[in-house]
C-alpha cells in the first residue's frame, strides 16, 4: 500500500489541462460573455450608481475603488466555481476521470490537471475583464498588467480550495454549502466594497488572517492603484503557501475518495 | 515463456467485505482468457486490479513481468481497457473521444488522426464520425469503447463485458473483430454472462463466485470433466428418477425436469423409453451453461 502515497504528477497532467482547453473553445462564445457583461453591470450599478453617493475612499473614486475588487472576485469565481461544480460532474457523472486513470494517467495527474484548469480559468476572465476596465479608464497601466500573470496564482488558490471541497462532498447539492457559506460572506467582508478598516478590529484581523480573497484584493488593489499596500508581501506569501498546503490536501482527499 | 499476467493469491477487501478471496491464475502471451460468474463475484473487482486503477490487498499481481503497485504507468501504457460503464466523454464527438484519448498517450496529433479514423472503420462507426456521444445507441457505444481501447495499440486487452446491451450482429461483430486481433497475437482477457460467447472465443476461462476461482480450464475440457459430452433432458417423474438410479445414470433435478449428463445420449434414452415411459425426451451437446450452473447453482444472486 505504501506505494500508493507517494505523489505520483508528471506532465502528462497538461493532457487533462488541453481536455478542458479544448472543450471550453468548443462553446466559447458562452464562456466569454460573461467576463464582458459583469464587470460593466457591477461598475454601473454600484461604481457609478453607489459610487454618486459615496465619492472617495482614502482618495480615490469609488469606481476605481471596486474595480480591483471586481477583478480578484472574477479569480475566485471563474476557479472555485470550476473545480467545484464542473469538475464534480466531470468525476461523477461523466466518469471522465476513471477513463483518464486507465491511460497512462495517474490521479494525481488528472486532479493536478483540473487545478491548472481552474486557474487558467481565472486568468482567461480576469484578462477580459481588465480589458474592459482598462476601456472605462479604472485601473492604472501598466502595473495592472501584472495582474494576469496574478490570476493564475489567486485561481490556483481558489482551485485547490475548491478541489477539497469537491473530494469529500457527498453530492452536487451539497456543493451549495461551500459556496453560500463560504464564497458569499468573503465577496462581501474581504475588502472589496468597502475598506476593512471599517469593521470591528477582531474581524479586521480573522479577514487578513484567514481569508483567502482578502488576500487576493490586497494585490489586485496595490496594482491597479499603483500603491503598493504594506501587506503586499505578507498576502502574496500567504497565498503562495496556503495554495501548497491546500494542493497537497486535496490530492489526498481525491485519493481517498477515488482509489478503492 | 513468462505469463503476461500472473496472479497468486491475489486478494481484494472493500472494509470487510472480500470481493476477492486469495485467486491464483496466469494468463498467457497471445491467448483469450475469460473471466465468468455471477453477478458479484469479483470479475470487475479483478479486472481493476490488473489495470492498476484499484490497489490489490494482498498477494502478488504482474503484467509484463511488472510489479502493479510500483509499475502502474509502464503497465498502463501497454493496456486497452473496455469498461463495463461506458465513460466515453460527452463533450466529445466519437472522433474527438479517441483523439482526446490518444494524447494521454502521447501519441502525435496527426497519427492520433489516423488511427482514430482506422478504428471507427474497424467498429463500423464512420458514419458517426462527427456526432457527439449523446445521440449513439448503447451498441455504437460499446464498439466506440472497442475502438477507444485499441487507439494506443495495446499489446493486452483488458474488457469487462464487452457485448453487454448488443444486438446479434453487433455481437458478432465484435466477435469477429476480437478473433482478428487475437489473430494478430494480442492477448485478450475478458469477462462475460454470455456463455455462448465465453465457449465459442476463449481459450482458457475461469468460473469466480464469491471472490473465490472454482474451476479453470478450456471450455471443452470444463464441459466434458463437469457435465460429460451431451444432455438429455427428462420430464421429471418418481419413475424416471427411479429408473436412472437403476441405470447408475449422472443426473440433476431442476424444477420438473431431469437432466442426465452422459456420453452416451442414444443408449440412455433408449433405456429409458424401454423401461420406464419418459414422456419427452429431448437430447442436446451439454454446453457451458451447463458447467456453470452446475458450479454456481441455479439461485438469482444479488
Ligand atoms: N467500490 C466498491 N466498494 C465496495 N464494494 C464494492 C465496490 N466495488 C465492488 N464491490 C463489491 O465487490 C463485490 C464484487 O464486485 P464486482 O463488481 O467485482 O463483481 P462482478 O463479478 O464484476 O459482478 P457483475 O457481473 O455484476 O459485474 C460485490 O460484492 C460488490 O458489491
Ligand atoms: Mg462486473
Amino acid at each position: 500500500m505504501d506505494s500508493y502515497l507517494i505523489p505520483r504528477i508528471s506532465g502528462l497532467a497538461l493532457k487533462v489541462w488541453r481536455r478542458n482547453w479544448d472543450v471550453f473553445f468548443k462553446t466559447y462564445q458562452v464562456n466569454f460573455l460573461p467576463p464582458f457583461i459583469e464587470p460593466v453591470l457591477y461598475l454601473l450599478a454600484i461604481g457609478f450608481g453607489l459610487g454618486m453617493f459615496v465619492g472617495e475612499i482614502d482618495g480615490v473614486p469609488y469606481v476605481n475603488y471596486i474595480a480591483p475588487a471586481l477583478l480578484a472576485i472574477s479569480m475566485m469565481n471563474a476557479a472555485f466555481f470550476e473545480c467545484t461544480y464542473s469538475s464534480y460532474v466531470r468525476m461523477y457523472y461523466q466518469k471522465t476521470f476513471e477513463a483518464m486513470i486507465a491511460t497512462p494517467l495517474s490521479l494525481d495527474d488528472v486532479v493536478t490537471g483540473e487545478l491548472l484548469w481552474g486557474a487558467t480559468r481565472s486568468l482567461i476572465y480576469s484578462s477580459v475583464m481588465l480589458l474592459v476596465l482598462t476601456v472605462f479608464g479604472v485601473v492604472d497601466l501598466p502595473l495592472s498588467l501584472l495582474i494576469i500573470p496574478f490570476s493564475f496564482l489567486g485561481g490556483l488558490l481558489f482551485a485547490c480550495i475548491a478541489m477539497c471541497f469537491t473530494a469529500i462532498t457527498p453530492g452536487i447539492d451539497a456543493l451549495n454549502y461551500p459556496s453560500f457559506l463560504f464564497i458569499t460572506p468573503m465577496f462581501l467582508f474581504s475588502g472589496t466594497f468597502f475598506p476593512l478598516t471599517v469593521l470591528p478590529p477582531t474581524v479586521q484581523v480573522l479577514a487578513v488572517v484567514f481569508l483567502p480573497l482578502t488576500q487576493l484584493v490586497i494585490i489586485t488593489r496595490s496594482l491597479t492603484l499603483s500603491s503598493i499596500s504594506p501587506l503586499f508581501l505578507y498576502s502574496l506569501i500567504w497565498i503562495i503557501l496556503v495554495t501548497v498546503l491546500f494542493f497537497v490536501i486535496s490530492l489526498r482527499l481525491m485519493r481517498r475518495r477515488l482509489i478503492v | 515463456m513468462k505469463p503476461v499476467i500472473n496472479a497468486e493469491n491475489l486478494t481484494k477487501r472493500y472494509g470487510s467485505l472480500v470481493a476477492v478471496d486469495t485467486i491464483n491464475f496466469s494468463v498467457n502471451q497471445g491467448e483469450m482468457f475469460g473471466f465468468l460468474g455471477p453477478n458479484g463475484a469479483g470479475k470487475t473487482t479483478t479486472m481493476k486490479m490488473i489495470q492498476c486503477i484499484s490497489p490489490k490487498t494482498s498477494g502478488h499481481l504482474t503484467v509484463f513481468d511488472r510489479d502493479v503497485d510500483t509499475h502502474p504507468r509502464e503497465i498502463k501504457r501497454m493496456l486497452g481497457v473496455l469498461p463495463q460503464e461506458s465513460n466515453l466523454d460527452p463533450d466529445f464527438t466519437c472522433f474527438e473521444n479517441l483523439t482526446n484519448y490518444a494524447r494521454y498517450f502521447e501519441i502525435p496529433k496527426s497519427e492520433a488522426g489516423d488511427r482514430a479514423d482506422r478504428l471507427l472503420s474497424f467498429v463500423q462507426l464512420e458514419e458517426k464520425r462527427d456526432v457527439p456521444i449523446e445521440k449513439l445507441s448503447g451498441g455504437m457505444k460499446r464498439r466506440l469503447l472497442l475502438a477507444r481501447a485499441l487507439i494506443n495499440d495495446p499489446q493486452l486487452l483488458i474488457l469487462d463485458e464487452p457485448t453487454i446491451g448488443l444486438d446479434p450482429q453487433g455481437r458478432h461483430l465484435i466477435w469477429e473483430k476480437l478473433k482478428a486481433l487475437r489473430a494478430a497475437g494480442n492477448t485478450i482477457v475478458l469477462t462475460t454472462h454470455y456463455l455462448e460467447e465465453a465457449e465459442r472465443l476463449c481459450d482458457r476461462l475461469v468460473i469466480m463466485d464469491d471472490g473465490k476461482i472454482l474451476v479453470e480450464g478450456s471450455p471443452q475440457d470444463l464441459i466434458s470433466k463437469y457435465v460429460g459430452s451431451d444432455i438429455l433432458e427428462v420430464e421429471h417423474t418418481p419413475s424416471v428418477t427411479a429408473c436412472l438410479d437403476a441405470m447408475n445414470a449422472r443426473y440433476e433435478i431442476f424444477g420438473d425436469i431431469v437432466q442426465v449428463h452422459t456420453a452416451h445420449p442414444r443408449e440412455v434414452a433408449k433405456d429409458l423409453f424401454e423401461h420406464c415411459n419418459p414422456g419427452r425426451v429431448f437430447a442436446r451437446p451439454a454446453s457451458l451453461e451447463d458447467v456453470f450452473l452446475k458450479l454456481t447453482g441455479r439461485v438469482l444472486r444479488d
